[in-house]
């Protein structure tokens, strides 16, 4: 199996310089890999640095140590220092991020938010839109809703745009951060089916689950962050 | 996606006697990317767009922009002519106070076709034709096409100066708080308009501004400068996110939420 | 107490006139760029035509024949006056004849009878600079001219399509010269702008306000901007001159009464005269020879 992403020894802190400069450690040697068809999900209590693994892996928090290899365009990647042009090429091609909260943008419909990864990577914007389509009815949001901006909508119906825009690309690795925590049963039953998908598919997903039945139903395998706490040590 | 920068900028100091305008400014830009250079009043930001539009020459430093030829010219080293030329068709420049980039007394139609005749199309018809297609992407009624900007609220008056600075299809964009000074709804409006024409167009754009969301809404990549430097770069979510240098934190702890 | 003041030949000491003349023999290397002089303080005031006689004061010898006019017409306050300080200053022989004067200066229309080569057209000028309404600023329109940058010249034309239909300037048309630079061509009606193109004569410009000189040499190229779409054409007439019958003249309107009473002549007076000696008569010719002023 190949293993597109690979993580060693990776830290992580935070200096408030408005607080006099204190250090708040968040993660230290976090090391792990992820193969292609492999859900692994992040486990560990509140506070344990899960979502600061996975923003590092976007390249949305800084990397203090330590490397992140991604397989990107036919070579290898390490995200912990590259260029913002070449993060920003990860994101388009290689890494997805699916989060918890929708960032929306006024006036942009339902159905382009969705679309618009797909535009980015260079396809049709009616080809793309067709296929938004086909994922919002899977997700079984309102057709009414899908010429709609989604700042309006409920926050299940925004979890189900932000699901549908991480899962319509096919990058190779998907992070999943928290993405089935405001929906219904129904809605949880999709998720839990384009998931199995994306794993058929070869793609190489982490996660993070609150939500049990979720978790039990997708999981290949858990990364305890506990194992990679720093916190103990400076402070 | 070209393997080349559009703008390569190195080492680009300003100063006005022994007042620091910029310093040691560095960075390359690609085609389509929207970089934000955010800052407080005095931070330097204006003076180095100013530089990089060749408004204002550097007391040091080079600026290399790529033609269309592919060719790269040192922006500092064209004649004054190269230069007026390159900013009435291959760039734009948006200015905060509108009055500033638009002709206030003539029509909104002129104010789009200037650019055109500026390079030499003398056929009223297919000009006015244009305007009319600029204004209604700019989403300004064709009827208010013969109409001065005097006549104009801010933010159409905003949308008319992007209209008029687009309308040659320029690679890049220059914008000096192009939300400033707007209601809130109006900024909203401006800034997805933007967000939009930008995405379609592929422009590359360098914007100015103090608002931080304006920049995480328009921006890919983002400078943060104090009093002439620049103290943090990169991702425009991964400076906001996780802000590193300690002004970066202030202005981002700053914020008022929403 | 027993004599005026002498005055130098034609008013202007000599080294005024050599300063002028600089400024003229620069105007015609460089045809239709504005050449700062020095203009001097006339003895009359500005808008009068202080930069015309300025122009002509440097230029006129003994043996010029003086010919002055104001609208067309010989014999109006301006042009009386002016010719008069001439006869004065320089004592040259002054005429109302188009074909008889070696000078002609002209404030707002060029004869009709045809100039030819060895005359000059002097031109009173008020306001030089053609892109000033849209720039103002005289730094920038000072390098729109060293860039050849012109397309606001032709916004204003735009403007004039967008608000009327088609191009609606009547007078001060502007024109580009020699290909190169854009030019005022002073107040003349655009009826007028085609008798520039080439014309055998040199045509100078003076502002004396504006402290400018510039000049169009002989066998010029002037051609008057304009839209492919809309083409750049003179004002006509529908009906011809009412004291001479002239058509493709420039005509002005003359109020009879307080009834709406009104008729169109020829501008140009000295025109409209030699046709009459000629013989030609127009529909209103016998009963008002000399209509009220």
């Amino acid at each position: 199996m190949p293993t597109p992403l690979v993580v060693s020894d990776v830290a992580k802190s935070f200096t408030m310089h408005l607080r006099d400069g204190i250090k708040l450690p968040v993660v230290a040697g976090v090391s792990f890999s992820i193969r292609a068809g492999e859900c692994a999900v992040l486990g560990g209590p509140s506070g344990a640095g899960k979502s600061s693994i996975l923003k590092m892996l976007y390249g949305n928090y800084a990397v203090d140590e330590g490397q992140i290899i991604v397989q990107h365009a036919d070579g290898l990647i390490d995200l912990a220092t590259a260029s913002p042009r070449t993060v920003l090429a990860v994101r388009r091609q290689t890494i997805g991020y699916v989060s918890q909260f929708l960032r929306t943008v006024p006036r942009v419909s339902a159905l382009d938010v969705v679309a618009e990864p797909l535009v980015e990577r260079g396809e049709e914007r009616e080809a793309a839109r067709e296929k938004a389509r086909a994922l919002l009815a899977q997700l079984n949001l309102p057709e009414k809703l899908w010429a709609l901006p989604p700042a309006t909508f409920s926050g299940g119906e925004q979890q189900r745009v932000n699901i549908a825009r991480g899962f319509i690309t096919d990058h190779p690795v998907l992070l999943l951060d928290e993405p089935t925590a405001s929906l219904d049963a129904r809605n949880r039953d999709v998720a839990i089916a384009l998931i199995a998908e994306k794993k058929a598919a070869g793609v190489a997903l982490l996660g993070i689950f609150h939500d049990n039945d979720v978790r039990e139903a997708v999981v290949d395998r858990i990364i305890d962050v506990t194992a990679f706490a720093a916190g103990k040590l400076a402070a | 996606m070209t393997d080349e920068p559009l703008l390569r900028v190195s080492a680009l100091s300003k100063f006005y006697g022994s007042r620091v305008g910029c310093e040691n400014v560095s960075f390359d830009l690609w085609p389509g990317e929207v970089l934000a250079v955010v800052g407080e009043s005095g931070s330097g930001k204006t003076t180095l767009l100013n530089c990089l539009s060749t408004r204002l020459l550097p007391s040091s430093g080079t600026a290399s922009y790529r033609m269309r030829d592919g060719q790269f010219r040192e922006l500092y080293r064209m004649s004054e002519a190269e230069r007026r030329f390159l900013m009435r068709t291959d760039w734009g420049f948006v200015h905060q106070n509108p009055a500033d980039g638009l002709r206030m007394t003539v029509s909104a139609g002129a104010n789009v076709g200037e650019r055109l005749m500026a390079i030499g199309d003398r056929h009223y018809g297919k000009i006015r034709a244009t305007a009319v297609d600029w204004l209604s992407r700019v989403e300004i009624d064709e009827d208010r096409i013969d109409d001065e900007p005097r006549a104009f609220s801010g933010g159409m008056r905003q949308r008319l100066q992007i209209a008029r600075n687009l309308v040659t299809g320029p690679r890049l964009v220059f914008m000096d708080e192009p939300t400033g000074g707007l209601d809130v709804s109006v900024q909203a409006r401006l800034l997805d308009l933007l967000r939009g024409l930008v995405t379609d167009l592929g422009l590359a754009a360098i914007v100015v501004t103090h608002d931080l969301a304006v920049a995480r809404l328009l921006s890919q990549r983002m400078m943060v400068m104090k009093d002439g430097r620049v103290v943090e770069s990169g991702l425009t979510d991964r400076v906001l996110d996780d802000p590193r240098a300690p002004y970066t934190q202030l202005l981002v702890s700053s914020i008022l939420q929403v | 107490m027993t004599d005026i003041a002498t005055y130098n030949f034609a008013y202007l000491d000599e080294q005024t006139k050599r300063m002028i003349r600089r400024a003229i023999l620069k105007g015609i290397a460089i045809p239709g760029y504005q050449v700062p002089f020095a203009s001097r303080e006339m003895p009359m005031p500005y808008g009068w035509g202080t930069g015309g006689v300025q122009v002509t004061a440097s230029i006129i010898g003994p043996d010029d024949v003086l010919k002055v006019i104001d609208q067309g017409a010989d014999d109006t306050t301006n042009a009386v006056s002016i010719r008069a300080f001439f006869k004065k200053v320089a004592n040259v022989a002054v005429t109302t004849e188009t074909a008889k004067a070696s000078i002609i200066q002209t404030r707002h229309r060029i004869p009709e009878h045809p100039l030819t080569a060895g005359q000059v057209l002097v031109y009173q000028v008020p306001i030089p600079e053609p892109l000033r309404f849209l720039e103002p600023r005289e730094t920038e329109t000072r390098k729109m001219h060293a860039l050849e940058e012109y397309g606001l010249m032709h916004v204003k034309l735009y403007e004039d399509i967008a608000r009327h239909g088609r191009i609606a300037t009547t007078y001060a048309y502007p024109v580009k010269v020699e290909g190169r630079y854009v030019m005022d061509p002073s107040p003349t009606p655009k009826f007028d702008n085609p008798k520039m193109h080439r014309s055998p004569a040199l045509q100078l410009f003076g502002a004396g306000r504006e402290k400018r000189i510039y000049a169009v040499p002989p066998f010029t190229d002037v051609v008057s901007l304009d839209f492919e779409d809309h083409p750049f054409e003179v004002q006509t007439f529908d009906q011809p001159c009412a004291l001479c019958a002239a058509e493709s003249v420039y005509l002005d309107e003359v109020i009879l009464d307080d009834h709406g009473g009104h008729m169109f002549v020829c501008s140009d007076t000295d025109h409209c005269e030699k046709r009459r000696d000629e013989g030609h008569r127009g529909h209103l010719a016998p009963q008002t020879m000399e209509p009220a002023q």
